[in-house]
């Protein structure tokens, strides 16, 4: 295991939390102690583990998590650019800040199948929606950008996040 | 973080748009958002984060809804049941955890993708798959606390299906968030 960029070394008590608790919160008035009553914790425990995980961010957030294509969000498009090296981490900087991208990365090309290195994910009510979002990405990059294309998601084949297995 | 960044879009139009997603698996029924009223709305707008942690936190996040507990309950219940919504409670980091989610690609030849789908879906470090369109079809994100846990997943793949697999993991993030509006 690395050395965790939050500097908090999770214990085998908060990995039991992480387990009971990944796909979800038991729907009850008070599913801290549903969760506390399964792993036979103190409630108070339980809620102070949640609290600590969530300063160091290890919890992101909690609450609702929405599916995209029932609200309506059904163009789901991963733009990818093949930025100039030395340009890349300035246009990902740029990229990232528009409102309508969601995920921003640099990533590895796998030349010569793949020769993107940004990878921006634009989300939109349709196709054209998207299109447009990919013009305006296009502009901002200008001549640093040597191609692009937009690989559209046609089906969810899975979708549960994170599973803690051992 | 990074509130001015979301996107406040207007409420679509049902089924409209032009990318149906096909049906059959992972296709949900037409029409989901339209079957949302005013309250189903207010509670996945304000509820996308923030929970209370505390002994009744039902109870205090439908007071500032202006419902009552049960009601709360009931209707996250339903949106779960009718896959509005993939899930209700905390949202783990695997970056935190001394982990990576790492991003991976296979061109999956179409006469063998369902069984490929398969044999990737089985494994539990497996965190989201979704068919693209491209030579490259196939798209999953491998999460784990362990490096070395992803790396076996990845080959274990390879080995059952006799396809390289492309990862494709983070050099660099510039933004993560996104919070939908209905």
């Amino acid at each position: 295991m690395n050395a965790p960029e939050s500097g908090l070394i999770l214990d085998a008590v908060d990995r039991q939390i992480i387990r009971a608790t990944q796909a979800g919160l038991p729907l009850v008035p008070q599913p801290y102690h549903a969760v506390a009553a399964q792993l036979g914790l103190a409630a108070g425990e339980v809620m102070a583990r949640i609290e600590r995980m969530q300063a160091a961010g290890i919890i992101r957030r909690i609450g609702l998590v929405p599916n995209h294509y029932a609200l309506g969000y059904s163009a789901n498009g991963m733009t990818v650019w093949d930025v100039a090296d030395d340009r890349a981490e300035a246009m990902g900087e740029q990229v990232g800040r528009l409102a309508f991208v969601s995920h921003c990365y640099l990533r590895p090309r796998h030349l010569p199948a793949w020769p993107y290195n940004l990878f921006a994910m634009v989300h939109g009510r349709s196709r054209q929606e998207v299109a447009g979002k990919v013009a305006v990405i296009a502009a901002l990059l200008g001549d640093a950008c040597h191609g692009h294309d937009v690989l559209y998601s046609s089906r969810i084949l899975k979708k549960t996040g994170l599973r803690l297995t051992d | 973080m990074a509130a001015e960044k979301i996107p406040t879009p207007t409420l679509p139009i049902n089924g409209e748009g032009d990318n149906p997603l096909p049906r059959g698996r992972g296709r949900l029924g037409g029409g989901a958002v339209d079957d949302l009223d005013e309250t189903d709305r207010r509670i996945i707008n304000a509820l996308q984060g923030g929970f209370p942690v505390c002994e009744r936190p039902f109870q205090q996040a439908a007071e500032t809804l202006g419902l009552d507990e049960q009601t709360l309950i009931e209707r996250i219940e339903h949106l779960l049941a009718q896959k509005v919504l993939s899930r209700f409670g905390p949202l783990y980091n695997a970056d935190r955890m001394g982990g990576r989610n790492v991003l991976a690609a296979m061109a999956v030849p179409e006469d063998r993708y369902e069984a490929v789908a398969e044999a990737v879906n089985a494994l539990p470090e497996i965190a989201h798959n979704y068919r693209r369109e491209h030579a490259l079809n196939m798209w999953f994100v491998a999460a784990s606390d362990s490096d070395a846990t992803l790396e076996a997943a990845f080959r274990r793949i390879e080995q059952e299906t006799g396809l390289p697999v492309y990862r494709f993991p983070k050099e660099r993030e510039f933004f993560v968030e996104l919070k939908l509006t209905v």
